[in-house]
């Protein structure tokens, strides 16, 4: 009897527990299980099917640690005792064998994964790609809009259903940029380019954040990332070119002074070859950046 | 002039400005003044000096090294716990009690501590009480050079905290990756006090590795071949050779990153022709097998402790040893996958990827051959079954979570974030720390003659493991949720609040159960009389550490045992004919000598020489060990005489299996 009810408190326990996650979970943004981006929508299905694999050898491991844990306890008099029993060619085969063909599988996934989600390959679409160049600075995201002419700091607006391919770089240490509802993430490096496409299939402001540590202010590297419709994004590059600041070199020197908790700023007019120069710098250190735009 | 003999002492701003810093520091201090003190008073140091300070006896080098890896357990652990307070604290209009850079000291203290001078520390130090035992010889095959090991140990592991009361720690994350580690972006001393304790650890690290290798394969008893060598030696050769050609690499990584700290150079800055990915590369080609380095010997104790408490036989040993040499083998080709995100080509990424996850073969059938060594066994559940049990649950599914982190498109949402931290805290929680505690247990009585309370032990084995999946399991979550790791503070409308709040209740919990620990500690020793092992095997064992006294008598064994079999003290046991007694013969043991506490000192000075930029003391160091090993290898006699009068008188004095039955 006592046991029974050891057993029904635990299963209740259990119960309420997962009652409770599941209630927090509904209640709070879970981006890598509900993304909201195509990427990060087909990157939740592979985890969920290298979930399902891994469950063949896991379920097996669990159910067999608890019967065979309490079936040969030392006081169950009745289980038999073989204590010399000590190799069996065929069930070893099976575990080495069993395991070898579920990585098997997981192989030809993770090729073919690796392959269409390599986040350097541009996502098939009717209509154009919008082209943003990232720089992680110390510590804020400065966005430039090469072809609208305009630049932003802790805030990415972007057309749903559109794709966009992402130049990422670092003026700083190497940091990591990372929106979890729209796509996995891709380090940013001084001195030179990593590339991320993804494309946003809902409307909403999703959390970006630089996942990768670079000093005193890094965990105020946050910024939002807005999907809107394209009529709003429209509006949004009015309102950012409509600003009374340009991005002159001097003036992004200015931004790239080390800042924390930086609030969202616009720029117009982003000085032609700004990204690039700022790569070309660290071949060059003795070249200044605004004779690296020039070139 | 003399500026320069101050090196950066000149550059003010020494001592912390933190209250907590300066807190431990002074506590620190205070705390070696009592121990300092207590010595004195009751007259000890002449004691210390020959039985410890001095010896080249490998159990006695395990037991200091274990008494360390200890104290820096409870240093990484205090770490951890002003990790989870400030997380379930700092959050929106609040900031947590400490600064930003504070808490990423701490967190780089918590990783480097645990992984380099906890858990190494309580490998080695099992190692060092167990593998001569095991393999039935009478020490190691280098026992001067093992000293050092440990000395050097102890002066990385001082060295380290020397940064909470002389300058301050690097706040660059457990491995420093540059640029952020170079002098440009962390000027202060931190990166060096980390780049030189590790470096001197390091050395120590690589001796020890060399001399295991060596001990196993010349010095194994007479007719032990090694597939008749039991479990855990295996799995230690696996780890030592992973450290011969592993360590190396973290060597030179950390020269590398020095040389640009100290001489200005550029290997790994961002510009001047340095590329920071070449350091990633190379720490991971060290850092990769490092985790295997640490968890083979705990596969091994696990083997050990499943046969012996299932009073059966080991299933599948000859499928474990390839396991163990195959995981040996696969661990240096997968250290790509700790930066899948640096944007590789996707052919190399899947190579990656997939070698990754041939590891969990070899990994997944040691499970299985542990569960049916326990198949049609007696399983007697004693605590360090208990710690089996909770690993077996958590390590597999910490594994679960690798294989979804081996798989780089799925690699490219976790990475980073806290699933990663969860992720790998499971698999060196549940599987190098609970094998340590379970091998801890099990070896505790052959090293000081009495057992350790098993009622407190299983309770502390309950909290961990309660208390494990209620720290870890919110951080899992968390990292779904886009939390990343080493965040200092988050926003409140990221949600994140009440998962780090339940994170740091299970982070209490195992607080309780590391306090249960210690009064484990306290209580058996206070009740050694009840639970003495007067017959040298008080498990039923199998293997030959068994078969000796406990505590195992200075010389190991009055005659080397010769082997037959793989369980070779169960079949001694289970003969029909008792083993006839041979003749003793007199034996000859290294002598004592403190050529290794020096050199260790000397490497401390020149250590804080560099650290400090104090250039005549880092000579005085590099003089001082060449001096100390030339006086070591120029001097006579390392070996005395134990006649076979002595060691009968010895004998007399013990009991263990045969002349008790």
């Amino acid at each position: 009897m006592r046991r029974k009810r050891k057993i029904l408190i635990l299963v209740a326990a259990i119960l309420i527990v997962f009652g409770l996650l599941s209630y927090y979970l509904s209640n709070n943004s879970v981006p890598v299980l509900s993304p909201s981006g195509l990427v990060a929508t087909k990157q939740k299905q592979l985890m969920i099917l290298a979930l399902a694999l891994a469950a063949i050898v896991v379920l097996p491991v669990y159910s067999l640690t608890i019967i065979i844990a309490l079936k040969y306890r030392e006081t169950n008099r009745k289980a038999k005792y073989d204590p010399d029993w000590d190799h069996s060619r065929v069930l070893e085969t099976i575990w080495w064998l069993v395991p070898m063909a579920i990585i098997l599988v997981l192989s030809v996934i993770t090729w073919k994964s690796s392959h269409s989600l390599n986040p350097y390959k541009p996502l098939a679409s009717s209509g154009k790609t919008l082209n943003v160049e990232v720089v992680a600075l110390d510590w804020k995201w400065l966005f430039i809009y090469p072809q609208q002419g305009v630049a932003s700091v802790n805030r990415l607006e972007m057309p749903v259903s559109t794709p966009v391919h992402f130049y990422i770089t670092s003026d700083t240490v190497m940091n990591s940029f990372w929106i979890p509802a729209l796509a996995g993430q891709i380090y940013a490096m001084p001195g030179m380019t990593t590339q991320l496409n993804l494309e946003a299939n809902k409307i909403g402001t999703f959390a970006g954040s630089s996942a990768n540590i670079s000093g005193e202010g890094f965990a105020g590297m946050t910024f939002s990332a807005v999907s809107a419709p394209l009529y709003k994004f429209n509006e949004w590059l009015a309102q950012a070119k409509s600003s009374t600041n340009s991005l002159s070199v001097a003036m992004y020197q200015q931004l790239a002074r080390p800042s924390q908790y930086n609030p969202v700023a616009y720029y117009k007019q982003p000085v032609n070859g700004l990204f690039n120069a700022i790569i070309n710098r660290y071949m060059m250190p003795n070249q200044s950046l605004a004779s690296g735009v020039q070139m | 002039m003399f500026g320069s003999l101050f090196g950066r002492f000149n550059q003010g701003n020494v001592f912390p400005d933190s209250k907590i810093t300066a807190s431990a520091a002074i506590g620190i201090v205070v705390l070696i003044v009592v121990v300092l003190s207590l010595i004195t008073i009751t007259r000890r140091w002449k004691w210390l000096w020959n039985e410890w300070l001095t010896t080249t006896n490998h159990k006695k080098i395990g037991v200091m090294y274990i008494i360390v890896a200890i104290v820096m357990l409870l240093r990484g652990a205090s770490d951890a716990a002003m990790v989870r307070l400030q997380q379930a604290t700092s959050v929106g209009v609040h900031h947590g009690f400490m600064s930003a850079s504070m808490f990423q000291q701490v967190v780089s203290a918590h990783g480097t501590i645990m992984i380099f001078f906890a858990a190494m520390g309580l490998m080695f130090g099992l190692i060092n009480l167990v593998l001569p035992l095991q393999i039935g010889t009478r020490d190691v095959a280098f026992p001067f050079v093992n000293a050092t090991s440990f000395w050097l140990f102890a002066a990385g592991a001082l060295l380290i905290n020397v940064s909470l009361g002389l300058g301050d720690f690097s706040g660059a994350g457990w491995l420093a990756y540059p640029p952020l580690s170079e002098l440009k972006y962390s000027p202060t001393t931190g990166v060096d006090y980390w780049i030189w304790s590790l470096q001197i650890a390091g050395i120590g690290s690589l001796m020890s590795g060399i001399n295991f290798i060596t001990t196993i394969m010349k010095e194994r008893a007479r007719g032990m071949s090694l597939m008749k060598m039991p479990l855990f030696s295996w799995s230690v050769l696996g780890s030592m050779l992973l450290v011969a050609f592993a360590f190396p690499i973290l060597t030179v990584t950390l020269t590398l990153l020095a040389l640009d700290r100290t001489l200005g150079m550029h290997f790994f800055t961002a510009g001047g022709g340095g590329n920071a990915m070449m350091y990633v590369n190379l720490i991971w080609a060290w850092g990769h097998p490092e985790v295997y380095i640490l968890v083979l010997p705990a596969f091994g104790i696990f083997s050990e402790v499943v046969s012996t408490f299932s009073s059966k036989r080991l299933f599948g040993y000859k499928s474990m040893v390839w396991a163990i040499m195959a995981i040996t083998v696969l661990s240096y080709s997968v250290w790509l996958h700790h930066f899948f995100t640096m944007g590789a080509s996707s052919n190399v990424n899947a190579v990656f990827g997939i070698a990754t996850m041939l590891i969990a073969i070899p990994t997944g059938v040691k499970i299985f051959n542990w569960l049916f060594t326990m198949y049609r066994g007696r399983i007697r559940f004693a605590s360090p079954m208990i710690w089996f049990m909770g690993f077996v649950f958590l390590f597999t599914m910490g594994g679960v979570a690798g294989v979804l982190l081996a798989v780089p498109a799925i690699d490219f949402q976790l990475h980073n974030s806290l699933f990663l931290v969860a992720h790998f805290h499971t698999m060196i929680v549940s599987g190098v720390l609970f094998g340590y505690f379970a091998g801890l247990t099990y070896w505790f009585p052959k090293v000081f003659g009495y057992r350790l309370n098993e009622r407190l032990g299983k309770y502390a084995a309950y909290l961990w493991i309660v208390g494990f999946v209620l720290a870890f399991g919110p951080l899992y979550i968390l990292g779904l949720m886009g939390a990343t790791r080493r965040l200092d503070h988050y926003s409140a409308a990221t949600g994140w609040h009440v998962m780090f709040i339940a994170a740091g209740i299970g982070g209490a919990v195992i607080a309780c159960g590391i306090g249960v620990q210690i009064i484990q500690v306290i209580y058996s020793y206070l009740k050694r009389d009840s639970t003495r092992d007067i017959t040298g095997d008080p498990w039923n064992a199998r293997s030959l550490e068994w078969s000796t006294a406990s505590p195992a008598p200075f010389y190991n064994f009055a005659a080397l045992p010769v082997v037959s079999s793989r369980d070779a003290f169960w079949e001694m046991k289970h003969a029909k004919k008792r083993p006839e007694i041979p003749e003793l013969e007199p034996l000859h043991l290294p002598k004592n000598t403190p050529a290794g506490l020096f050199i260790a000192t000397f490497a401390f000075l020149f250590g804080f020489g560099m650290i400090w930029h104090l250039w005549w003391l880092a000579l005085i160091g590099v003089l001082g060990i060449i001096m100390t090993v030339l006086i070591r290898v120029t001097s006579g006699e390392h070996e005395e005489t134990i006649s076979v009068k002595q060691l009968k008188e010895v004998e007399a004095s013990l009991t263990n299996w045969r002349d008790y039955a």
